[in-house]
């Protein structure tokens, strides 16, 4: 396999990966116990996500689907950078969330007609859950952006703070280009121009504003990272780096 | 009908096993005691997410992460259905939830200790969760009706916990010389606090009598420690560990495990707040709350604004 591809399967799986190790963080201090329960519903299905593209690469490369997250650094990861954002309040995990989910869902949309069979399936079954996902967070945005003059100002502050990072997910990087001429990953006009269809509308009935001039933050897809990534890993990879090679 | 008649129908339901439902006639103290220790039950699942969540951002694989978080979600899970038991008492969770952050009700003291190795995952699996599986496979036959039904379906994760943590250590013990150090450890810090979860010596527990006779409880305090004690060493011999009682041995005239006696000073210490990680615990469910406050009330305004727009829309049509 190409490693253009090999790093888009690792992008497919990163981007879960991290958020999901995020939403753990919620776990035990969600504001209303039925949301802690449906936040960390999503922490599983997405982290679940990522082990199927993990171990489908583990099968090519003769690894272990926990190499890839244990045991790669800083410089290889290629998740976007909106998925290392710190937590926040809940309104801006809910934001967070809900730019993801509109990437995540549309993406694996197209996903589904890929020419690799394995990542078609993968996204065949993720996708169900993904849209439960797009609408929990979007229906947590209208809420809350249209909730009190508080939490209008919380969302309204949330979008400003995250919106340079949803561009990303709609910018090629290399390896993209190339396994979209493969006919394995998708067009990201396309996949860019229902997402964003989708998340000005939730915005609206939000009535939260769109932020203008928004200039993008990128840089995850080729490892350069935000400085929040390697505490991150510092702590996903911590068992793995102190007890090299034991099984647990 | 006089109180005192009412209260022998109501003996002899209970003797009868019949099950005692929300709007069915019950003592008042009969309902104080159930409301007590179903929320402390609810608090001790709610509390109990946070020392296993500790490890939750540390867990050594995506497989032992996954299943730690299904886990901590199950407890969650739990804690919602006991409180909705607790509310057919008539009292609600706001209540309940401002007992707990006054520190008013208690929950179980377990949670007061602190989670220091990934081998504590496996031991409050193991131990921990053994622990309360003795303590609840009874209440499933408790007198009081939802709290018996909710009890059904705790009970049967729990056990899938319990052999989530046995798992871990048996894998942890088949591994390295530190992967066995650190179980032994973590036995060690955790085999004591979980005899005390079964609360103090029957000589010492003024309620438990009046509890067996209303069958909230069907076994004493003892009884239930002596049957945990039983159960649990035969397993730590599969692990290959040592559990921390130099007195622990076979009765063979009793046909039960010696054990030796509980520092019961620390107990009573640990509930009183002076715990190594009370005001922690009791910190992070507070800040929480009070961090969810804004969410809690855009949400509610939310579903206002919503309702006034039905009606609205409806008084149109």
């Amino acid at each position: 396999m190409q490693k253009e591809i090999k790093d888009f399967i690792l992008m497919l799986a990163d981007n879960p990966m991290i958020l999901g190790q995020r939403l753990g963080e919620w776990c035990g201090h969600g504001p209303i116990l039925e949301q802690d329960i449906a936040l960390t519903n999503i922490a599983l299905d997405i982290i679940g996500e990522a082990r199927n593209y993990y171990a489908y690469l583990a099968e090519i490369e003769g690894k272990k689907e926990d190499d890839y997250p244990m045991l790669r650094k800083e410089r290889a990861f290629r998740n976007v950078l909106l998925v290392e954002t710190p937590n926040g309040n809940w309104g801006d995990t809910m934001m967070r969330q809900f730019m993801f989910d509109c990437w995540h869902y549309f993406h694996l949309e197209a996903m589904t007609k890929s020419n690799d069979e394995r990542l078609a399936s993968i996204a065949k079954k993720s996708i169900k859950e993904a849209s439960y996902h797009l609408s929990f967070s979007s229906e947590w945005v209208i809420r809350l952006g249209d909730g009190t003059p508080d939490s209008h100002e919380k969302m309204q502050d949330a979008v400003e703070h995250l919106l340079p990072y949803f561009e990303e997910f709609f910018i090629a990087a290399d390896f993209e280009v190339y396994s979209q001429q493969e006919g394995i990953s998708p067009d990201l006009h396309v996949v860019k121009n229902k997402a964003m269809a989708k998340f000005r509308n939730v915005l609206d009935e939000a009535t939260l504003a769109h932020p203008q001039n928004v200039f993008a933050k990128k840089g995850g897809k080729s490892g350069i990272h935000t400085e929040h990534l390697g505490f991150i890993i510092s702590e996903l990879q911590y068992l793995q780096r102190a007890y090299p090679g034991v099984t647990w | 009908m006089s109180t005192h008649s009412l209260e022998d129908r109501f003996q002899s339901r209970v003797d009868n096993e019949e099950k005692i439902e929300p709007r069915d006639w019950m003592p008042d103290a009969y309902r104080k005691t159930l409301v007590r220790q179903i929320s402390q039950h609810a608090h001790s699942e709610i509390v109990g997410m946070l020392p296993e969540g500790n490890w939750i951002t540390r867990a050594p694989s995506l497989k032992r992460k996954l299943a730690l978080l299904a886990k901590i979600q199950d407890e969650a899970g739990h804690g919602l259905y006991l409180y909705s038991a607790a509310e057919t008492l008539g009292v609600s969770r706001d209540e309940m939830l401002d007992q707990l952050h006054t520190g008013k009700a208690k929950y179980s003291s377990i949670f007061n200790y602190p989670t220091l190795t990934w081998a504590d995952i496996g031991a409050i699996g193991w131990l921990v969760d053994g622990a309360a599986i003795m303590n609840q496979v009874p209440l499933c036959r408790a007198s009081y009706g939802p709290y018996a039904r909710a009890m059904v379906r705790v009970c049967k994760e729990e056990s899938f916990h319990q052999r989530q943590g046995y798992d871990i250590l048996l894998t942890m013990c088949q591994g390295s010389e530190e992967q066995k150090e650190m179980v032994q450890d973590a036995v060690n810090r955790w085999w004591w606090p979980s005899l005390m979860m079964f609360g103090p010596n029957d000589d010492a527990s003024p309620n438990s009598a009046q509890s067996l006779k209303w069958k909230i409880k069907r076994f004493s305090n003892d009884e239930l420690r002596q049957k945990f004690v039983d159960a649990t060493v035969p397993q730590a011999e599969i692990l290959g560990i040592q559990l921390p009682d130099p007195l622990l041995q076979y009765n063979e005239a009793r046909g039960h495990y010696d054990f030796g006696p509980i520092d019961w000073e620390e107990f009573f210490q640990v509930v009183a707040g002076n715990g190594p990680c009370n005001k922690e615990r009791l910190a992070a469910r507070v800040k929480a709350h009070e961090e969810g406050a804004w969410v809690r009330e855009a949400a509610t305004a939310y579903a206002e604004k919503q309702k006034n727009k039905v009606v609205s829309s409806a008084s149109v049509a």
